[in-house]
């Protein structure tokens, strides 16, 4: 079972397909950038992932070299690849405009880039069919890219990009154009295709349900750095840093000095006349440390009563309560002011609800449901 | 509908006439029996069958459409290059003054225009003709091109051409195979209006043309100083209906063009 676990970048003995080493890319004065080193694996599906200006499409733009890199170098396959002009990389990209050609067909847009390479007629034929099938386009052939629906003309983009068989995929902000319907759907397509034509795909997007979706691995970036490098399970459950955290998903941050108790466990002091919180980590904390202990919202429980037998529980007032349909979350205020969210899932059919607004409660939750972070 | 109110009608009058009236004059004029200009005698065709065969005059509408063909295109190619490289080039030594110097002859009194060419036609020793008409042509029309070409590029997506590229095409291929094709229609409104600029242009021209050749314009405006003939505005009304011709006929394609992609589109939208 170990070994179908898809898991380059635990095998040392793995060379990476794109190496970032200690990239710098300058602007001006502008650091978009900032020291970057960074592997990507063959057959991955990465997504760099930040917000708006954190750098992620530069990093993009100079893997397809359109931007040049400042300082450090870009490696594909070993090679490095500074000096390859966009049109000589074995790379291809897909835009977040799409950018099709909108004087030539649907099948003279895939046939674009394989008519470069001086193709026999022959082949460029069934290639391109290939594709119009792949992407399920067949029947849109002839039609220009302004006869085909928005849907229609991202899976043109994606085939166009695929078409030279690329060493390895970009594809910047892919979905951001569609429905919300037609997205989650075209993820699931997305991540078939990667499957199917065994390519590396580099994604860029600012919508982390995207990013948990469809990658392999994921890079949270901010401000030109990268934050945290891991699998979605582990950036979700085991952030490195609080601005991990509280990017991905809902989260409860409570702020204090930590007190080890031995066995990796910790107490925490958070508010004055307050029980110290409890809480596992892995890494060391030292004697009056301050840190901040990282709870999901989904993995604190909220009663009535004191529940027994629980690491932590703290009585508050709820404050609001958010309906979603599927899932209820409770702000409740603590003593100190401190809000916590806590959420369950409506898996009962329009039942009662327990508890309503200014209701006395208890929020708790185990010991290990948490992260401590230092910063 | 709405009626229009009598002042609308006062003005759309008065407009219409300010800007028509003397063309309908010369219109109705150049079907007069006499050959007094200012007296009507009766309907006639005859000052058009007179026009055909009058040799001075064909000889100079041959040479005026041979010039504006060939300096119209002449100035699309050289202001589209222009244009591409003042939109695309990003910024090179010098970038402000080029594109400052290529807007300058929209301004520049068209006197001086002329009368420069002609210093530098005699001082290279040019015998003036139609060669020095059309470079002096293309001169001054190919800004008017570059003005109408870089608009259209400043609001073109950038990322088309980078497609290209990232698609294996080299910078120029990008240009011929994505770039031209999708700014066609502004080229091409360019090469007309260098061509309708050279057609009517009579100062340049007075300068930079030679005895072995005359334009039209130069030739009306010389044969009017020597008395208005109905010829002459049997001339200019053939004139005016092939510039109305073409006005209609270019705004008619347009508007069909735009209304085939308005239905591609809704189409599209209802099978997605």
């Amino acid at each position: 079972m170990a070994e179908t676990v898809f898991a380059p970048w635990d095998d040392p003995n793995e060379k990476p397909l794109i190496r970032f080493q200690n990239v710098t890319k300058r602007f001006g004065e502008f650091v978009a950038i900032d020291d970057l080193t960074l592997d990507i694996f063959e057959r991955e599906f990465f997504a760099l992932l930040g917000p708006s200006g954190c750098g992620k499409t530069t990093m993009m733009r100079m893997l397809a070299g359109f931007e040049t890199v400042s300082e450090g170098s870009i490696e594909l396959a070993g090679q490095d690849i500074a000096a390859v002009p966009p049109n000589k990389r074995a790379v291809n990209m897909m835009f977040q405009s799409y950018a099709l050609f909108p004087h030539l067909s649907v099948y003279e847009n895939i046939a674009f880039g394989l008519r470069r390479g001086n193709m026999p007629k022959h082949d460029l034929d069934a290639r391109v069919t290939e594709m119009l099938k792949l992407t399920r386009l067949e029947k849109f052939a002839r039609r220009k890219p302004h006869q085909i629906s928005g849907g229609q003309r991202q899976r043109v983009a994606l085939a166009r990009s695929l078409a030279k068989a690329p060493k390895l995929l970009l594809l910047d902000e892919p979905l951001g154009a569609l429905d919300a319907k037609l997205r989650q759907a075209t993820q699931f397509e997305l991540m078939d295709i990667q499957e199917k034509t065994g390519t590396t795909f580099v994604i860029v997007t600012h919508d982390q349900e995207e990013a948990m979706t469809v990658a392999s691995r994921v890079a949270v970036m901010d401000e030109g750095r990268v934050m945290q490098v891991a699998t979605p399970e582990r950036i979700y459950e085991a952030p490195e840093s609080v601005y991990v955290a509280d990017f991905i998903g809902d989260v409860n941050i409570v702020a204090g000095q930590s007190t080890p108790m031995g066995e990796d466990r910790y107490h925490i002091s958070w508010a004055e006349g307050q029980q110290p919180l409890v809480a596992a980590s892995d890494r060391p904390f030292t004697d009056g440390q301050s840190c901040h202990l990282a709870v999901r919202p989904e993995k604190i429980a909220i009663s009535a009563e004191r529940p027994a037998d629980v690491d932590n529980a703290v009585q508050g007032k709820v404050l609001d309560i958010a309906y979603l349909g599927n899932l209820s979350t409770y702000y409740v205020e603590l003593p100190g002011g401190q809000i916590i969210k806590s959420q369950t899932a409506n898996t009962r059919r329009i039942s009662r609800r327990t508890f309503t607004w200014e209701d006395t409660v208890w929020v708790s939750w185990t010991a290990t449901a948490g992260v401590l972070l230092a910063q | 509908m709405n009626r229009l109110s009598w002042f609308n009608v006062t003005s759309l009058t008065l407009g219409f006439a300010f800007l028509y009236l003397p063309m309908v004059i010369l219109v109705l004029y150049s079907f007069n029996e006499s050959k007094l200009v200012t007296v009507w005698a009766g309907f006639s065709t005859k000052w058009y069958g007179e026009l055909l065969q009058n040799e001075a005059f064909l000889d100079a509408a041959w040479v005026t459409i041979k010039v504006a063909v060939i300096s119209s295109t002449f100035a699309t190619v050289l202001g589209t290059m222009a244009a591409y490289v003042l939109v695309r080039g990003g910024r090179f030594l010098g970038r402000t003054l080029f594109s400052g110097m290529i807007y300058a002859p929209l301004v520049m009194p068209e006197v001086i225009t002329g009368l420069s060419l002609l210093l530098l036609f005699i001082g290279i020793g040019l015998d003036r003709g139609v060669l020095t008409i059309v470079l002096a042509h293309t001169t001054f029309s190919m800004c008017y091109v570059s003005v109408v070409v870089s608009s259209r590029l400043m609001t073109f997506d950038r990322s088309l051409e980078e497609a290209a590229l990232d698609l294996g095409c080299s910078s120029f291929d990008a240009f011929r195979l994505v770039t031209l094709p999708i700014i066609a229609p502004a080229v091409i409104s360019g090469w007309l209006l260098a061509f309708t600029l050279s057609l009517d242009d009579l100062v340049i021209a007075s300068f930079t043309a030679g005895p072995s050749a005359t334009t039209l314009p130069i030739k009306i405006f010389s044969a009017v100083r020597l008395g208005v003939s109905p010829e002459i505005n049997a001339l200019s009304t053939i004139m005016i209906g092939i510039v109305t011709v073409g006005v209609i006929s270019a705004s008619l394609i347009s508007k069909r063009n735009s209304l085939r992609q308005q239905r591609d589109e809704q189409a599209a939208a209802r099978t997605a």
